[in-house]
């Protein structure tokens, strides 16, 4: 690790992928030659004014952006103390921001001529935003789902199969998220000439993690400028859920470099870190390989996977984005955790207070914000990420408070 | 010289092909895995491949996907398949047998590089194929398997073009191994024309045996590729006969081994039938 302070928190990955000892291109040579045409692609999209242009206007016109930036007066009042802010990404078209991603995603598979798009999903918003923008672009769309998240994300299977995708439940390992990406890279080694794998977080192989945090950077930098309209300066605090972590780094890159605000991510604490039962990479993990790229995982003293427990299927994976287990190494960003009984009560208190239904997966950044907020002064301005909407989860919550709909 | 260049140069010799067979370390117990890695070389295996549980193993279809649940179910490590091959050493006698450990590149790096490539070649490890470790992240293993006298098989696929092949060929040695197909083990299988093709493009870029992969299933498919590559590499099929070989209850039969070795002996035919040179 670096004794010197860095210049800049924003420069990386360096030309091979890496963020420090993380990311990479862990691969089978069979798809070497496409991530390493997927990076010229997007390298020249990237700097296409005209795809640029096309990006930013569905963004606008299709998905809803930009996301409102609300000042969350109740809670703030309940909490007493740090004037909460709510990104609301949960009101973009499909209910969360993986729609930011996607929309980029699919332009660039259409620019390259792919003609199949796959996917992998958790909770099942990656996989609905996928299915939408294939439908949109009316390019034929299989999404890989573990098969205990079609159980429990069933209103998202529906949705897919209704936007014309074809929803694969995946059985092998333990049937959530990190069996469905094993799945999915399984598809794409063999179908790899016509088909464009989306990714749906900032991890997998270069230029995976890179790319899809430049797509989800809008959200960060909307912010600052919605702040600075409201408030006339920039946040003291950024808060968000981490699975993969694409929403976060979203929300975070753009003010890496302003060392007045102090930015961290909350990973899912399952039963408890201490419990085993968690989905906490960077609490509980070490750094390993796995999926394209090194990053922190959950794995045995052998290197062996470990499952992943969480009441969230979008956070239940048992690894992290490789630049925030940089980030963390480099101490710019703080991890923290919260259980999900934590979640399930913020996930209450914020219908109750603020009239909103949140997704499982920002109730536990929300749980933080719970605990943290009453410990800061008034005029602490925090910002948390609502990257997703309740909908999908309304029949998981209810179970788990032992009511029947 | 490695025990990789002299098995090939025997194999030259004898003017024939060699047979590579996989097997996942460990498959379906500790006890019967290593009855089937000590017969191999009398059924007629040239080199062995031995598989290393993985949790993960993306680039596997279900058959060695499964191998890898039976072996990881019955208690299988790092320090076992080590054990497995030592003993193998001991027992048999046989010094000029290669054995590959191929897998997945985590369980290397946790172990850390240096001391994984220095145990395994105390062990009497020959070389490691590493699925998810391209000419990109090779320079991580490259000196210390070097530095321990273990041969780095790198894969080439068909999408390897001629651009980026002597990428690939420079962290190999031992063998070169040829993906014959774009997809997951023990799925697809390549026509006899494209094998030939790309072994015949492959030679032109090193002096390196090709050693090819992936879909073999039959005797007859054994043969074809052994009329072009200097090896033909077969594992989803034989880990498909110790499935074969197990009861309702997932204990092994006592047909099993004599099940597999058959199996193997009839890939060994059909690729020494072929005569080379």
């Amino acid at each position: 690790m670096p004794t010197t302070t860095l210049n800049s928190f924003r420069t990386g990955p360096d030309e091979r992928g890496h963020f420090g000892l993380f990311g990479g291109r862990y691969v089978a040579e069979t798809l070497m030659p496409l991530i390493l045409e997927l990076e010229k692609a997007y390298n020249e999209a990237k700097a296409d004014p005209q795809f640029q242009g096309e990006l930013s206007y569905l963004l606008t016109q299709y998905a809803g952006r930009p996301s409102p930036l609300y000042y969350a007066e109740r809670l703030t009042k309940h909490l007493g103390g740090a004037k909460v802010y709510f990104k609301r990404d949960e009101l973009n078209h499909t209910g969360s921001h993986k729609i930011n991603n996607v929309l980029g995603q699919v332009l660039l598979a259409k620019r390259m001529g792919k003609t199949r798009v796959i996917a992998e999903t958790g909770a099942g918003q990656h996989g609905v935003a996928t299915a939408t923008a294939c439908a949109l672009f009316d390019i034929p769309c299989v999404v890989f789902m573990g098969a205990v998240d079609v159980d429990r994300q069933a209103p998202n299977v529906f949705r897919m199969k209704m936007l014309g995708a074809e929803v694969r439940p995946v059985k092998a390992g333990s049937a959530t998220l990190k069996d469905a990406m094993n799945e999915a890279l399984r598809d794409w080694v063999a179908t790899c000439e016509t088909t464009f794998y989306c990714i749906g977080t900032v991890a997998g192989p270069h230029p995976y993690p890179a790319m899809v945090r430049d797509f989800q950077c809008v959200i960060g930098n909307e912010v600052r400028k919605q702040l600075v309209e409201m408030e006339g300066r920039l946040p003291d605090t950024l808060v968000a859920c981490i699975g993969g972590g694409s929403n976060a780094m979203g929300l975070f890159h753009p003010f890496l470099d302003d060392k007045g605000v102090r930015i961290i991510g909350v990973e899912a604490g399952g039963k408890g870190v201490d419990t085993g039962e968690h989905a906490a990479s960077l609490t509980g993990g070490r750094p390993g390989v796995l999926h394209g790229n090194r990053t922190y995982l959950l794995q045995d003293a052998e290197g062996q996977i470990q499952e992943a427990h969480s009441i969230s299927a979008g956070l239940d994976y048992p690894g992290i984005g490789p630049e925030h287990s940089w980030l963390k190494e480099q101490g710019r960003v703080e991890y923290v955790s919260a259980t999900d009984n934590e979640a399930l009560e913020a996930f209450q208190l914020l219908c109750r207070l603020e009239g909103i239904i949140p997704a499982l997966e920002p109730a536990h950044a929300l749980a933080h914000v719970t605990k943290l907020a009453p410990t800061l002064p008034k005029d602490n301005l925090l910002v948390m990420n609502l990257c997703g909407r309740g909908d999908k989860d309304v029949f998981a919550v209810a179970e788990r408070l032992g009511v029947k709909i | 010289m490695s025990r990789i260049a002299e098995r090939f140069a025997r194999l030259k010799a004898d003017k024939r092909a060699g047979l590579v067979t996989y097997v996942t370390a460990g498959d379906p117990n500790a006890d019967v895995g290593y009855q089937i890695l000590k017969g191999l070389p009398g059924a007629g295996a040239d080199l062995i491949e031995l598989g290393m549980p993985f949790t993960d193993p993306m680039a596997d279809g279900p058959s060695i996907q499964l191998a890898g649940q039976r072996a990881l179910k019955s208690g299988i490590t790092v320090d076992a398949t080590f054990d497995m091959v030592r003993r193998f050493r001991k027992e048999t006698g046989d010094n000029a047998t290669p054995i590959l450990l191929m897998g997945y590149y985590n369980l290397v790096y946790q172990r850390g590089a240096e001391r994984f490539c220095k145990e395994a070649a105390a062990a009497g490890v020959d070389g490691m194929i590493l699925v998810d470790l391209p000419p990109e992240e090779a320079d991580e293993l490259k000196p210390f398997a070097a530095a321990n006298g273990l041969d780095t098989v790198l894969l080439t696929a068909p999408t390897t073009d001629d651009g980026r092949l002597p990428a690939v060929l420079k962290y190999s040695s031992g063998f070169v191994y040829f993906v014959s197909v774009l997809g997951i083990t023990g799925t697809k299988s390549a026509t006899e024309e494209a094998v030939r093709t790309h072994v015949e493009r492959i030679k032109r870029h090193t002096p390196l045996p090709v050693g090819v992969g992936f879909g073999i299933k039959t005797p007859d498919q054994a043969a074809a590729v052994a009329r072009h590559a200097d090896a033909a590499v077969v594992g989803s099929a034989i880990v498909d006969r110790v499935k074969a070989g197990l009861d309702d209850a997932g204990k092994p039969r006592s047909d099993l081994v004599p099940g597999v070795f058959a199996y193997v002996k009839a890939l060994a035919d059909g690729v020494r039938g072929v005569r080379k040179g």
